[in-house]
C-alpha cells in the first residue's frame, strides 16, 4: 500500500495547562474519504486545525505529503517550519467551515475568483471560468453577483466549497460543515459533499454529527474521546458493532 | 458698510479654511492609517513609534503644537545651522493633519483589530500572504467601522482650523477678525461667521456620508 498523505506520528497539542491532543497517532491514505466523530471538546477541530496550519503543535510529528508540516529540514536536524514552508505546504490543503468564514464585502464570484488570482496567480479570465464551472457543480450559477449576506446558509456553505475547491486542494478538510444550517438546508450541503466523495484522487477529512451521512460516504470513521482516537473502522464496523463502550454510549445518545 | 461689503473678504478667508480643512484631512487620513496599521505590526521599531506618536499628538494642544512647529522649529533649525521656517499654511497643515492623524489612527487601530478572527484563519486558508490579508481582506472589512469615527473627525478638523488665525494665515476666522477690527460690526461678523462654518460643516458631513456609503455599499445590497 502506498505512504500516507496524512501522519499524526505522537502529536502532542496544549492551550495552557489543557492537552488536547496527547499523543495522537492517526493516518489518512491518499484519496481516502474520513469521518471524524466524538463529543464536543474532544479535539476534532484541532486535528483538522492543525492541518490548516491555524494551530500550531507542541510535540511529536506532523507529515503531509510525506513532508513535515510544522518542521523542515535545517542544519542539525528538524526545525520549526518557517512561514515559506508553512505557505507551500498549506498549498495541498483546503478547509470548509463551519461558519462559512465567507468574504462579506465580495461578491460570491470574487470570494471564489480572489486567492486563485491573488495566490496562484492565474489570469482573471481564467479564474472566472474556473469559479464559474464550480458555481454550475455546486447550483448556485445564477448567484455568482451577490454578496453572501443575499444568500441563505445553504448557498453560503455550498459558495464556501466552492471556494476552497477552486484551489484545486488534494486534500480537503470540513469541520461540522453543516453544524450551523437550519435542518431543511443541510441536505443541500450533503448532496455537494457527497458528489464530492465520488472523487478519487481528492482526500477527504469531515468532522460531522451526521452520522447516516458518514456511514454512507466514508471510507473509515474514527471515533475521537478526549484527544485520543477511542475507536475506528469501516462505517459498517463501527455504528453496527462498535467495541468499545465509549462509542456505543456516545452513538446512543446522537442516534436517539 | 453694509453686511454685503463682508462677503467677499470673508468668502477669501472661507477658501483658505476650505483647503486647509481638505490638505490636512487627507494627510491625516493616510498618517491614520500608516501609524493606525503600525500600532498593530509585528516590527516593534514600527510599532514604538506609532504609539509615541499617536500618544505624543493626542496628550498635547494643537495650539501649542501649531506654536512649535511655526515659531520654535525654526529656532531650533537656527540651532542647528538648518533653515526649518516654514510658510504659514505649511505649518497649519501639518499641524492640523498631524494632530487629527492621530486620532485617526486610534480609529484605524480599533477598526481593524475588531475585524473578526475567522476572516484571518479563511485567508490563511486559502494561502493569501500576510500583507494580501490586511489589504484585500481586513482592511476593506474595517473601512466601514471607520467611516462614522472619521466623518467627525473631519468636521472636528474644519473648526480646528480657526486656530491657525493665530499664526496670521488668512482664514475665514482670521478675516473676520480683520474686518471687525475695522468696523467694529461684532453682531453681523460673528453671525456671518457662525453662518459660514455651520454651512462648510454641512458640505463635509453630506461628503463623508456619501464616502461612508460607496464604503459599505456591500453591506446594502439588495437582491
Ligand atoms: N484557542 C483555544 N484556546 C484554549 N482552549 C481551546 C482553544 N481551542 C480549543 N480549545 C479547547 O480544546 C478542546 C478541544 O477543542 P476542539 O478541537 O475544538 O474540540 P471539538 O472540535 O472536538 O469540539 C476543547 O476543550 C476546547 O475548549
Ligand atoms: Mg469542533
Amino acid at each position: 500500500m502506498s505512504d500516507p498523505i496524512i501522519k499524526f506520528d505522537k502529536v502532542v497539542k496544549r492551550f495552557g495547562d489543557l492537552t488536547v491532543l496527547d499523543a495522537l497517532d492517526f493516518e489518512v491514505m491518499r484519496g481516502e474519504k474520513v469521518s471524524i466523530i466524538g463529543p464536543s471538546g474532544s479535539g476534532k477541530s484541532t486535528v483538522l486545525r492543525i492541518l490548516m496550519t491555524l494551530e500550531g503543535i507542541d510535540g511529536g510529528l506532523v507529515t503531509v505529503g510525506g513532508e513535515p508540516l510544522w518542521h523542515e529540514p535545517g542544519p542539525d536536524g528538524l526545525r520549526p517550519a518557517s512561514e515559506a514552508h508553512l505557505r507551500k505546504m498549506r498549498a495541498q490543503l483546503g478547509m470548509v467551515f463551519q461558519q462559512f468564514n465567507l468574504f462579506p464585502h465580495m461578491t460570491v464570484l470574487r470570494n471564489i475568483t480572489e486567492a486563485p488570482v491573488k495566490v496562484l496567480g492565474l489570469s482573471k479570465a481564467d479564474a472566472k471560468l474556473r469559479a464559474e464551472e464550480l458555481l454550475e457543480r455546486v447550483g448556485l450559477a445564477d448567484q455568482a453577483q451577490k454578496y453572501p449576506h443575499q444568500l441563505s446558509g445553504g448557498q453560503q456553505q455550498r459558495v464556501g466549497i466552492a471556494r476552497a475547491l477552486a484551489m484545486r486542494p488534494s486534500i480537503l478538510l470540513f469541520d461540522e460543515p453543516t453544524s450551523a444550517l437550519d435542518p431543511e438546508l443541510v441536505g443541500e450541503v450533503l448532496n455537494v459533499i457527497g458528489q464530492l466523495a465520488e472523487e478519487h484522487d481528492l482526500t477527504m477529512l469531515l468532522v460531522t454529527h451526521e452520522m447516516r451521512f458518514a456511514r454512507e460516504i466514508s471510507d473509515r470513521v474514527c471515533f475521537f474521546d478526549q484527544g485520543q482516537i477511542r475507536e475506528e473502522g469501516t462505517p459498517e464496523e463501527l455504528f453496527s458493532d462498535p467495541n468499545e463502550d465509549r462509542t456505543r454510549e456516545f452513538l446512543k445518545a446522537v442516534l436517539d | 458698510m453694509q453686511w454685503t461689503d463682508y462677503i467677499s473678504p470673508l468668502m477669501q478667508g472661507a477658501w483658505v479654511t476650505v483647503q486647509l480643512t481638505v490638505f490636512s484631512t487627507i494627510l491625516g487620513a493616510v498618517l491614520a492609517f500608516v501609524f493606525g496599521i503600525g500600532k498593530l505590526s509585528s516590527n516593534w521599531a514600527f510599532r514604538a513609534i506609532s504609539v509615541a506618536y499617536i500618544e505624543v499628538f493626542r496628550g498635547t494642544s494643537l495650539l501649542v503644537q501649531l506654536f512649535w512647529l511655526y515659531f520654535a522649529l525654526p529656532l531650533a533649525g537656527t540651532a542647528m545651522g538648518i533653515d526649518l521656517r516654514l510658510p504659514p499654511v505649511l505649518a497649519g497643515v501639518l499641524a492640523l493633519g498631524l494632530n487629527i492623524g492621530a486620532y485617526g489612527a486610534e480609529v484605524v487601530r480599533g477598526a481593524i483589530a475588531a475585524v473578526h478572527q475567522d476572516q484571518h484563519e479563511a485567508a490563511r486558508a486559502l494561502n493569501f500572504s500576510a500583507r494580501q490579508t490586511l489589504w484585500g481582506i481586513v482592511i476593506p472589512q474595517a473601512i466601514p467601522e471607520m467611516m462614522p469615527s472619521f466623518g467627525n473627525l473631519a468636521v472636528q478638523n474644519l473648526k480646528d482650523t480657526a486656530l491657525v488665525s493665530l499664526i496670521s494665515l488668512g482664514d475665514l476666522t482670521f478675516r473676520a477678525e480683520q474686518i471687525r477690527n475695522f468696523t467694529q460690526d461684532s453682531t453681523t461678523i460673528y453671525s456671518m461667521l457662525l453662518v459660514m462654518y455651520f454651512g462648510m460643516a454641512l458640505v463635509l458631513t453630506a461628503i463623508m456620508r456619501g464616502l461612508e456609503r460607496y464604503a459599505t455599499r456591500w453591506r446594502t445590497a439588495r437582491s
